[in-house]
């Protein structure tokens, strides 16, 4: 209703491999690296055929999860912390990162009575012991832990997302509005800015806060160049 | 943030086996040889393990797919073959190395060196995005002009180029043959760089098949003076597999000394 061009990602939907990411999570050949590469090459596929050419015409790209999702669950699983950020160091720099930021009990509550704890939003992977709920509840700690860690390092916007719905929506809003009428590219994070291989562009991404916190997040972007505000939004 | 460590593959790694890696450009002749001194080693009574550029049951798919539909773009065709170079190593080439034995590998981590700078990849990047990599204690770099490849590529067995091995995907030339030679030859180049920055060992690859040959065992015994092979089946030693089970247990404890 306000008139902007939207793009919508989200983490395993490019083309090249979500296929073949789902069926690598059904068998037991993950090892720490391959995971952090397959994700990364899911990305790269999507940076390169969706973002970029999404924020070059002037979009607002909304992202759920970006790689800020990779650095936690990699960290959390072991690999180094600089590799990660290496393999990643193609990626630009989105203009605004929200965190929609949970306990772990709150957000156990909320899985199962939703759709129920899975094998991989356990971290049973990790063989932290055989039983899923505790598996689970020590898993995305750990998760959290690495995001809280991440918001001061890459200046992310907290969100409390143990509040309503609704609430959580204008609270996004608050955020996400006064950067689209900044309309100019705006970086977020000086570390990573530093790393940013791409200077052209910038983008933007909500980042869930632990792996499943609540789903309705959503995010801008703005454009290297200059922006038109408000353009009408042909169908993306 | 944490100080940039030494990548692993600047330094030997620390298991009893040992990984022997094999170079150079499509037609080169290097499988040829490799296969040649698997053949050898396993005469010699080793225990060998083989691995493959592009293998791993992970990706393999993918990549074909990608190729098929040409979709892939320098940084996506980088990240695939960083993920099955990572799944290979974590699954069939470590746990060898670390049990002891002796692992073969048509290709490795400098392949993506030299194809990657190519496709204007930064070469810092793909060298932090392999730190993970081991070091191989010997690694082979078969030197051939591009003509050379190129006349083996089309009277061998395959008769035929491909798209992405002839660089099409760069947009150098419409014609395959033309496009091969210049992205070839740019890969020749970067291969140079790689020698230098890594120690490869260099054979000529336009030398005889058998003189080459004779060059890598030569090189190969000399990597393998220290090495103690490790066997984890005994079956060639029936007679000994049986007396542990016979003999009491005092001579049995000797007959487990006598084996060191």
């Amino acid at each position: 209703m306000q008139g902007y061009g939207v793009l919508t990602t989200g983490w395993t939907r490019s083309d090249l491999m979500a296929k073949t990411i789902a069926s690598a999570k059904q068998g037991n050949i993950l090892d720490p690296w391959s995971y952090s590469l397959l994700y990364a090459t899911d990305f790269a596929d999507r940076l390169e055929h969706q973002i970029i050419p999404a924020l070059r015409s002037g979009f607002v790209v909304l992202s759920d999860r970006y790689i800020y999702t990779a650095f936690a669950r990699n960290v959390v699983r072991g690999c180094d912390r600089q590799w990660i950020r290496d393999v990643f160091g193609f990626a630009i720099v989105p203009d605004l990162v929200c965190y929609l930021r949970i306990d772990v009990d709150t957000l156990a509550l909320r899985v199962i009575e939703s759709k129920g704890m899975t094998y991989w939003e356990s971290g049973m992977d990790m063989r932290m012991g055989a039983d899923l709920y505790d598996s689970f509840k020590k898993y995305q700690g750990m998760i959290i832990e690495e995001f809280d860690k991440m918001a001061e390092e890459f200046g992310f916007q907290i969100v409390d997302a143990r509040r309503p719905p609704e609430e959580i929506q204008e609270a996004l809003r608050a955020r996400i509005l006064p950067i689209l009428k900044e309309g100019r590219t705006k970086r977020i994070g000086k570390a990573a800015a530093e790393k940013a291989a791409a200077e052209k562009a910038a983008e933007q991404a909500v980042e869930k806060g632990s792996e499943k916190a609540a789903e309705k997040v959503t995010e801008k972007t703005s454009e290297p160049v200059p922006v038109k505000e408000k353009e009408p939004a042909p169908a993306g | 943030m944490t100080t940039p460590a030494k990548a692993p593959f600047t330094v030997p790694h620390p298991y009893p086996g040992k990984l022997i890696v094999v170079e150079g450009i499509d037609g080169s002749g290097k499988s040829t040889q490799l296969s040649l001194l698997r053949k050898w080693l396993e005469s010699q009574g080793y225990n060998i393990f083989f691995t493959e550029w592009n293998s791993s049951e992970l990706v393999k798919e993918t990549t074909r797919r990608g190729k098929k539909t040409k979709v892939l773009t320098p940084l996506t065709f980088s990240l695939l073959h960083a993920t099955d170079f990572a799944n290979r190593l974590y699954h069939q080439i470590l746990p060898p190395l670390k049990a002891g034995m002796i692992v073969l590998a048509d290709r490795y981590m400098y392949t993506a060196f030299a194809r990657d700078a190519v496709r204007g990849v930064s070469h810092s990047w793909v060298r932090r995005l392999y730190s993970f990599a081991v070091k191989p204690d010997l690694a082979f770099y078969f030197r051939v002009p591009i003509e050379v490849s190129l006349s083996r590529l089309l009277e061998g067995t395959r008769a035929e180029l491909k798209y992405y091995e002839a660089g099409m995907d760069l947009g150098l030339s419409t014609n395959i043959v033309e496009s091969f030679k210049i992205f070839q030859s740019r890969v020749l180049n970067e291969y140079d760089k790689i020698v230098d920055e890594f120690g490869l060992t260099v054979i000529d690859a336009t030398l005889e098949i058998d003189e080459q040959q004779e060059q890598v065992r030569e090189i190969v015994s000399k990597t393998l003076a220290s090495y103690k092979p490790k066997r984890g089946s005994h079956a060639k030693r029936e007679a000994l597999f049986w007396r542990r089970f016979t003999l009491p247990e005092s001579e049995g404890a000797e007959g487990e000394a006598d084996r060191h």
